[in-house]
């Protein structure tokens, strides 16, 4: 699927990216978009003619941490930007996993990429997911015409939301080329508490209890005993995580509440800081289901359902998003993968292996799909088959 | 303001077009004598009224699906309506074509606690979902200020946001999922109880999508915990830029607050005469700051805030005691609008959105302007997130005065986009905004917009005349395309 053969592109401004893609669309080539490159293995192979690379818009454009907005070329790396953030005090609240370890690549993870993938870690669930923190963009859509939509303020209704659009459509739409995101403060301290050895259904049940507790989780992730084992952590027992961020008295009053709303599944133990914060990145990077042969799945399905996706399907299993998102190392039929996902109320991505990877659409949804896909990229030049039929 | 040419032969057939909707939607879901459309008129943009062909009230998706399939094969155009909150203009109905009421749709069809959600339907108020679930500790989060009566479809459609969106965002970061109809009735889901869904993000573009993309026939919100506690600082200060100051600290100490709102003087005045809340009359500036979560964080930040208004030389400092006196901080704010209501015949609530940085410049810029148009002005205004809601002071009995008041409010937006903001923080663009969006917009730019409207609706029917400035038939825009990075419309600034 990574035709290395093909020749690549790096552009340096916006209006050689309008050349490359008029270009393409006047002589009949497609393209493949990359940012660092790290996430070409997800999806379905992805066979153009030429390699479009974002890493030469790498720039931030303007940062002014007391607005919360960041503006900066969609080239520029994750591991930059949150260096320069940090600095600030302040952080991505989206928390974008890398993955480049994952999925066994080299480059390095690019802001651009994160949002075209819609990648979100484990504090998704309280702060929301990268759509959510993408309040602008640049791009040029598959005609070859660089547009602008949404804004560099954190409060805009002005026009449709195409930011939400793009995220998620893996480069299918629009090439990224300058973006615009919501910053937030940093937490000044956090905690995690551990219960040890549940099941898969009584730890779904306590994450449903700490996230409906008023305390403010912002990481709910359950690794049974089979992905405990595993490097890093290396633990005799399954092990059930819940993160609390924020001001220390609060941090400590809520950690306390919590304790207790959470007796009824064993005595809590907490993580200072430091260990808190390791923790919670091998979670964020799927550490567990590094370097293994296995097909992977990447499962969504309606939080408390999670448990549910372990027993309906045979293999290992990690629980993040408070169930909500399911990481499966499973060599299942793909199809009965998908079915009992879709049962389940969710959807199924193939991170790692042969089959198709992004769930098909069907009915009226499929036809206005493609209609969505046809209004930016009419002659399918960018990143061909990437999310299947679309 | 200019609505699309009324088509006459449509207008003719409005006795036969009625028939057949009553067919659709029996009993008495069709209204079409001229008393029983009155009411029907105007949104909350109440300068700008006209009269729908007929009003259709379905009870049930097939009859919705049935209505919209119906108007698509005779080219018949919809305006989909909630509660008619809208501040632009959204649910302004069109004389040639249908108003589709969801007010019927007003039930609460699931609560779903282990997975933090619920399941509505369009018609149910944005209140209505708070008061279903507060008993069990639960609350949905965006609060536009007319949620008693607003409809979360509504709310879908605007992407309403509130006083709370610093911290915890507009509809758009509260949803989970909906069901639409589009214009040629076939049923589409989008989202679901999970926290991604399969394809792109549709719902995501529907949100905020002014009822241009499809009608919005159930709803699945998010719901959040309740905080512990919530406390409420007033802080005066004796300038506009001393409180936007104290703002920029206190976000720079990395407190997000749950809200964050400022008034002038004007509004100060306005508000305590009406509803007596104990503001402060010696400043010129009033920071109402809203902290919530555990009673420990409340007590520590709420200091913190106050030694960083102390700073700023603020001359009242007080930290509600109680629920009744947070009540009370907050009801000279929420009644702002009315009590402006009373100092003069008329005012319009304009809603751009600006970088903090750039508000003492932009508020003695709106005073200059004011004195300019002979017009007075008072600013609420959401400090968090730098969304404006200058209210301009005028008298429609006044001639010239309704004129003034709109070229004065276009004056405003366009300083807005000028200093790095949008022209709508959070009421929509609809027809008020519509003609300034290439303040925004390159032609490019909206090109791509109206292109997903294609996509969605391919005859224009639903909710034509709305937040794009010219209507650009979907074949005609399919043939805009570029050729060697000959980019359209070259002569066009771009932004």
């Amino acid at each position: 699927m990574l035709d290395l053969a093909a020749k690549t592109e790096t552009p340096k401004t916006a209006d050689e990216v309008v050349e490359i893609v008029a270009d393409a669309g006047a002589t009949g080539r497609t393209l493949e978009i990359v940012g660092g490159g790290t996430k070409r293995g997800v999806g379905d192979g992805v066979a153009a003619d030429v390699v479009l690379s974002l890493a030469g818009l790498a720039k931030v454009i303007d940062y002014a941490p007391e607005e919360l907005v960041l503006t900066a070329q969609a080239g520029v790396t994750l591991a930059a930007l949150e260096k320069l953030v940090a600095a600030q005090g302040q952080m991505l609240p989206f928390e974008p996993p890398h993955l480049a370890k994952l999925l066994g690549a080299k480059g390095k993870p690019t802001l651009g990429g994160a949002l075209a993938a819609n990648l979100s870690g484990p504090r998704r669930i309280r702060a929301g997911a990268a759509r959510d923190h993408f309040l602008g963009l640049e791009a040029v859509t598959g005609r070859g015409e660089l547009i602008k939509a949404g804004g560099k303020v954190v409060k805009n209704v002005t026009g449709y939301d195409l930011s939400k659009l793009i995220a998620g459509s893996w480069g299918t739409l629009a090439v990224l080329t300058e973006v615009t995101i919501k910053v937030l403060p940093a937490a000044r301290t956090e905690t995690t508490l551990l219960l040890f050895g549940l099941s898969d259904t009584q730890a779904n049940a306590a994450m449903v209890a700490a996230m409906n507790a008023p305390v403010e989780v912002s990481g709910a992730a359950h690794l049974p005993q089979a992905a405990a084992a595993r490097p890093p952590l290396k633990g005799q027992m399954a092990v059930t995580a819940l993160r609390l961020e924020g001001f220390a008295a609060s941090v400590a009053a809520r950690a306390d509440h919590l304790a207790e709303a959470l007796l009824g599944f064993g005595r809590a133990e907490r993580l200072d800081a430091d260990h808190s914060r390791q923790f919670w990145a091998q979670v964020r990077e799927v550490e567990a289901f590094h370097k293994d042969p296995l097909p992977l799945w990447r499962i969504s399905v309606p939080p408390a359902a999670g448990a549910r996706v372990g027993e309906a399907l045979a293999g290992d299993t990690l629980y993040d998003w408070g169930g909500g998102l399911v990481w499966l190392l499973s060599e299942g039929d793909p199809l009965q993968v998908r079915a009992k996902v879709k049962a389940l109320g969710g959807h199924a991505t193939l991170y790692r292996g042969d089959a198709s990877a992004f769930e098909p659409l069907e009915g009226p949804l499929a036809d206005l799909t493609a209609r969505v896909k046809a209004a930016f990229d009419p002659k399918g030049v960018l990143n061909p088959g990437r999310m299947g039929g679309a | 303001m200019k609505m699309p040419l009324p088509d006459a032969a449509l207008i003719a057939r409005k006795a036969e077009i009625v028939r057949a909707l009553q067919r659709l939607v029996p009993g008495e879901g069709v209204i079409g004598d001229p008393a029983g459309l009155v009411p029907f008129q105007s949104d909350g943009l109440s300068a700008y009224r006209q009269t729908p062909l007929a009003v259709v009230l379905p009870e049930t998706v097939e009859q919705v699906s049935a209505v919209l399939a119906w108007c698509q094969a005779n080219g018949v155009k919809v305006v989909p309506r909630g509660a008619g909150t809208s501040l632009s203009g959204g649910a302004l109905p069109l004389t040639d074509g249908i108003v589709l009421g969801m007010a019927k749709f007003n039930r609460v069809l699931e609560i779903d606690y282990p997975n933090r959600c619920a399941v509505v339907q369009p018609g149910v108020t944005n209140l209505a979902i708070t008061a279903a679930v507060e008993a069990d500790g639960f609350y949905y989060a965006p609060d536009p200020s007319s949620q008693i009566a607003c409809t979360i479809g509504g709310n879908v459609a605007e992407n309403s946001g509130g006083v709370h969106c610093l911290k915890y965002g507009l509809t758009t970061n509260n949803l989970l999922g909906c069901e639409i109809v589009l214009m040629s009735g076939e049923v589409v889901r989008l989202g679901g109880k999970g926290l991604d869904a399969a394809g792109y993000d549709l719902l995501g573009v529907v949100t905020g999508s002014e009822g241009l993309l499809g009608v919005v026939t159930e709803v699945t919100v998010r719901l959040l915990t309740k905080p512990q506690t919530a406390r409420a600082m007033l802080l005066g200060f004796p300038s506009v830029e001393a409180a936007g100051g104290a703002v920029g600290d206190i976000i720079a100490a990395g407190v997000i607050p749950a809200g964050m709102e400022m008034m002038d003087r004007p509004a100060i005045e306005a508000a305590e005469a009406f509803v007596h809340a104990g503001y402060p009359m010696d400043c010129e500036a009033l920071l109402i700051v809203e902290l919530d979560g555990p009673e420990a964080e409340c007590a520590e930040l709420s200091a913190h805030v106050a030694d960083l208004a102390r700073a700023r030389g603020a001359t009242t400092i007080r930290t509600s005691a109680s629920e009744a006196e947070r009540l009370t901080f907050w009801a000279g704010r929420k009644a702002a609008f009315p009590a402006v209501g009373r100092i003069s015949p008329d005012y319009y609530c304009m809603d751009g959105t600006i970088p903090r940085r750039q508000l003492p410049y932009v508020l003695s810029a709106i005073t200059q302007m004011g004195l300019e148009y002979g017009l007075g002005v008072a600013n609420v205004f959401h400090a968090g997130d730098g969304n404006l809601h200058p209210l301009i002071l005028y008298d429609a009995d006044q001639p010239g005065q309704l004129e003034a008041a709109e070229a004065f409010g276009a004056d405003i937006l366009k300083l807005c986009v000028k200093v790095g903001g949008v022209l709508t923080g959070e009421h929509g663009v609809g027809v008020e905004k519509r003609d300034l969006m290439g303040e925004m917009f390159s032609e490019t730019d909206l090109a791509a917009q109206q292109r997903v409207k294609c996509a969605f609706d391919p005859d224009l029917l639903l909710n034509p005349g709305k937040v794009f400035p010219r209507l650009h038939r979907c074949a005609e825009l399919g043939r805009v395309h570029v050729h060697r990075g000959a980019v359209a419309f070259p002569d066009l600034p771009r932004f």
